[in-house]
C-alpha cells in the first residue's frame, strides 16, 4: 500500500517537476528581453530591464506619466509618443486613440512593453512631476462614507501645483489586499499651503485603495504619492464660471475656491454640488462662508433623492436641467466639472446644448 | 487498430470533427469567433497545443502509466501536461505576436480547460491508437477545430450588420449556425472513411 502511494507521488511530482523546469527554461530564454534602453526626447537615456510596461519602467526612473487608473488600461491618460521600438498597436489601446494620434505614433504607456531599445517623446512639463513622501497628519470624517485626509509632505517638503490638479496616491499592502495600487485624487487645498496635501476620498465598496484609506490608514502613517498632474485648473480669463461637482468631486473646487478667494477674484461663479440625501452633504458651512467672503459666488447644493421627512427646501433632482437659469452668456461662460463619469457626461451634453464650449474636466477612468 | 494515420487525420477534420460532431470546446469557440483574425489565432493555438499534448500524453500513458500500473492517474496527468503546454504556448505567443496575445486575452490560458483538448487525449486512449495515429488524431482534431471556428467567424462577420431579432444576437444565433454546420459535417459520415 505504502509503495503504491509513494509511487503515485513520485510519478506525479516527477512529471510536474519536469514540466515546471521546461517552463522556467522557456521563461528564461523567451521572456527574457535583457537590458533595454529608453530614450526620452533625445535628451535623457536610461537602461531598464526589459519585459515591464513602459509606464512602470519610466516610473522606476522617476519619470511619472499621468495615469488615473494605475496602469489597467481604462483611463487612457498615460499617452506618450513612441517614435521607435514600441511594437504593434494593441487592441487594448485602440479605443483611447483617434486616427491622428495613431498616425503620430501615440501609445498608452501602460500597455506598451519594453522589449527592445525604445525612443519616446513626452511633454517637458512631465519632468516636473515628482515622487513625494508624506505623513498622514489628520483624518476627518465628512460623511458616513467620505473622509478628508491631510498629508504633511516630508521629502520633498513642498509641492508646486495649480489649484485643481491631482496627485496619485499609492496604497500599501494590508490584510485584505496584497496588491499595491495607485489612484488619482484631486488636491483640496490651495497652492498657498504647499507643504501639505489635502484629499477628499469617498469609499468605493470593495475598492482596493479606498478600503485601505478608510479602514487601515492611521494618523502618523507614512505614505507615498506622485504629482502634480492634470489640466483641471482655472483658466486665467474674466469669463463667468459654472462649477459642477458630485460627492468627492468637491475636492478640486475646495482648493480652487480657497485659491480664488485669497486672490480676491471678481468673477461670477455658480457652484452646483450634487448629493443623494442630506446625509451626503458636507463642507456646506465652509461654502456658505465663501459666499459671504467672495464678491460674486453662489453655492447651490442639489439633492437627487432627499429623505421624505426632512425640511430640505433647496433644489432636488439632477443638476443639468437646473443650468438653464444660471447661464448668463454661454459664449462668455466656462464649465468646470468633477464627479462621476455619468454626471460629467450629462452635464457636458447639457452645457453644449446651451452653447457653452469651454468645458474642462479630468476623467479618472 | 490498423488505420492509416492520414485517414484518422482527415476523419478528425471532417466526419469526426471534435467540435461539430462531439461538441467539445464550445466556450472559446462561441466567444472568440467574432473576428476572423483572432479566431485564426486561437485555432492555431488549439492546433499547436492539441498536436503536442496528444503526442506527449501518449508517451506518458504508454511508457509510464501502464508499466507502473497507474492508469487511474491519467486524468490528472493529462491535465497537468495540458496546463504546462498552454503556459508554454502563452510565452511563445507573447514573445512573437503581442497583438494576438492581447486579442486572445483570457481565452489563451482558458485553452487549459478547453474540453476538446482533454477529450482528444482520452479518445486516443479509448480507441487504442498508436503513437503516430495519436499525433495524427490530435493534429486532425486541432485542424477540425480551426476549420469550425473559422467557418463560424466567417459567417458571423457577414452577419455583423444584418438585422437579427432581439435576443437572437451573439450566442443564440451562433448556436443555431453551429447546429446547421454540425448537420452538414455529420453528412460527411456518408463518405465512409472510418467507422
Amino acid at each position: 500500500m505504502i509503495v503504491v502511494i509513494i509511487n503515485n507521488v513520485i510519478i506525479l511530482a516527477g512529471i510536474g517537476g519536469f514540466l515546471a523546469l521546461l517552463l522556467v527554461l522557456a521563461d528564461f530564454f523567451l521572456a527574457n528581453y535583457g537590458d533595454c534602453q529608453i530614450d526620452i526626447n533625445d535628451k535623457r537615456q536610461f537602461t531598464v530591464k526589459g519585459g515591464n510596461s513602459l509606464l512602470n519602467s519610466l516610473a522606476e526612473n522617476d519619470v511619472f506619466i499621468p495615469s488615473a487608473c494605475g496602469g489597467r488600461g481604462t483611463c487612457g491618460l498615460c499617452k506618450v509618443t513612441v517614435k521607435e521600438g514600441g511594437g504593434p498597436l494593441l487592441p487594448t489601446e485602440k479605443p483611447y486613440l483617434d486616427a491622428e494620434e495613431i498616425e503620430k505614433g501615440v501609445r498608452l504607456s501602460c500597455q506598451v512593453k519594453v522589449k527592445k531599445d525604445i525612443f519616446i517623446t513626452i511633454p517637458e512639463a512631465l519632468f516636473s512631476i515628482r515622487k513625494f513622501k508624506g505623513i498622514v497628519d489628520n483624518i476627518i470624517d465628512y460623511t458616513y462614507d467620505t473622509k478628508g485626509i491631510i498629508i504633511t509632505l516630508q521629502d520633498p517638503a513642498k509641492i508646486d501645483f495649480q489649484a485643481g490638479q491631482y496627485i496619485q496616491l499609492q496604497s500599501r499592502k494590508y490584510p485584505r489586499s496584497k496588491q499595491i495600487v495607485s489612484r488619482a485624487y484631486s488636491m483640496a487645498n490651495s497652492p498657498d499651503r504647499n507643504n501639505i496635501i489635502e484629499l477628499i476620498i469617498r469609499k468605493v465598496p470593495d475598492g482596493i485603495m479606498t478600503t485601505f484609506t478608510h479602514e487601515y490608514m492611521k494618523e502618523g502613517d507614512q505614505i507615498l504619492l506622485t504629482g502634480p498632474y492634470g489640466e483641471f485648473f482655472i483658466r486665467d480669463t474674466e469669463a463667468d464660471m459654472i462649477f459642477v461637482a458630485g460627492g468627492s468631486g468637491m475636492a478640486p473646487f475646495k482648493g480652487i475656491l480657497e485659491d480664488l478667494s485669497a486672490k480676491d477674484t471678481k468673477r461670477h461663479i455658480v457652484y452646483f454640488f450634487g448629493a443623494r440625501t442630506e446625509k451626503d452633504l458636507f463642507l456646506v458651512n465652509e461654502m456658505k462662508e465663501y459666499e459671504k467672503k467672495m464678491k460674486d459666488f453662489t453655492f447651490i447644493p442639489v439633492l437627487s433623492q432627499p429623505d421624505e421627512d426632512t425640511d430640505w427646501d433647496g433644489p432636488t433632482g439632477y443638476i443639468p436641467p437646473l443650468l438653464d437659469k444660471y447661464v448668463r452668456d454661454p459664449k462668455n461662460t466656462e464649465g468646470y466639472l468633477c464627479g462621476s463619469p455619468a454626471l460629467i457626461a450629462s452635464t457636458e451634453k447639457k452645457m453644449k446644448e446651451l452653447g457653452i464650449d469651454k468645458i474642462y474636466y479630468d476623467s479618472f477612468g | 487498430m490498423d488505420i492509416n494515420p492520414l485517414v484518422i487525420l482527415l476523419a478528425a477534420i471532417f466526419t469526426n470533427n471534435i467540435l461539430l460532431v462531439y461538441f467539445l470546446g464550445m466556450c472559446s469557440y462561441l466567444s472568440v469567433s467574432r473576428e476572423i483574425t483572432s479566431s485564426i489565432g486561437l485555432g492555431m493555438a488549439v492546433f499547436f497545443v492539441l498536436t503536442f499534448t496528444s503526442g506527449i500524453n501518449y508517451l506518458i500513458y504508454h511508457y509510464i502509466l501502464i508499466p507502473l500500473d497507474l492508469v487511474y492517474l491519467q486524468y490528472i496527468i493529462f491535465i497537468i501536461v495540458i496546463a504546462a503546454f498552454v503556459q508554454l504556448t502563452e510565452i511563445v505567443i507573447e514573445r512573437f505576436s503581442p497583438v494576438l496575445y492581447y486579442t486572445l486575452g483570457i481565452f489563451l490560458p482558458l485553452i487549459t480547460v478547453n474540453c476538446a483538448i482533454l477529450g482528444v487525449s482520452l479518445f486516443m486512449v479509448i480507441r487504442q491508437y498508436s503513437f503516430i495515429q495519436s499525433v495524427a488524431y490530435g493534429a486532425g482534431s486541432g485542424l477540425g477545430w480551426l476549420v469550425a471556428i473559422l467557418a463560424l467567424a466567417g459567417i458571423r462577420s457577414r452577419l455583423k450588420d444584418k438585422y437579427l431579432p432581439r435576443g437572437m444576437n451573439n450566442a443564440a444565433i451562433s448556436l443555431i449556425i453551429t447546429g446547421i454546420m454540425a448537420l452538414a459535417f455529420i453528412g460527411f459520415s456518408g463518405v465512409a472513411i472510418i467507422q
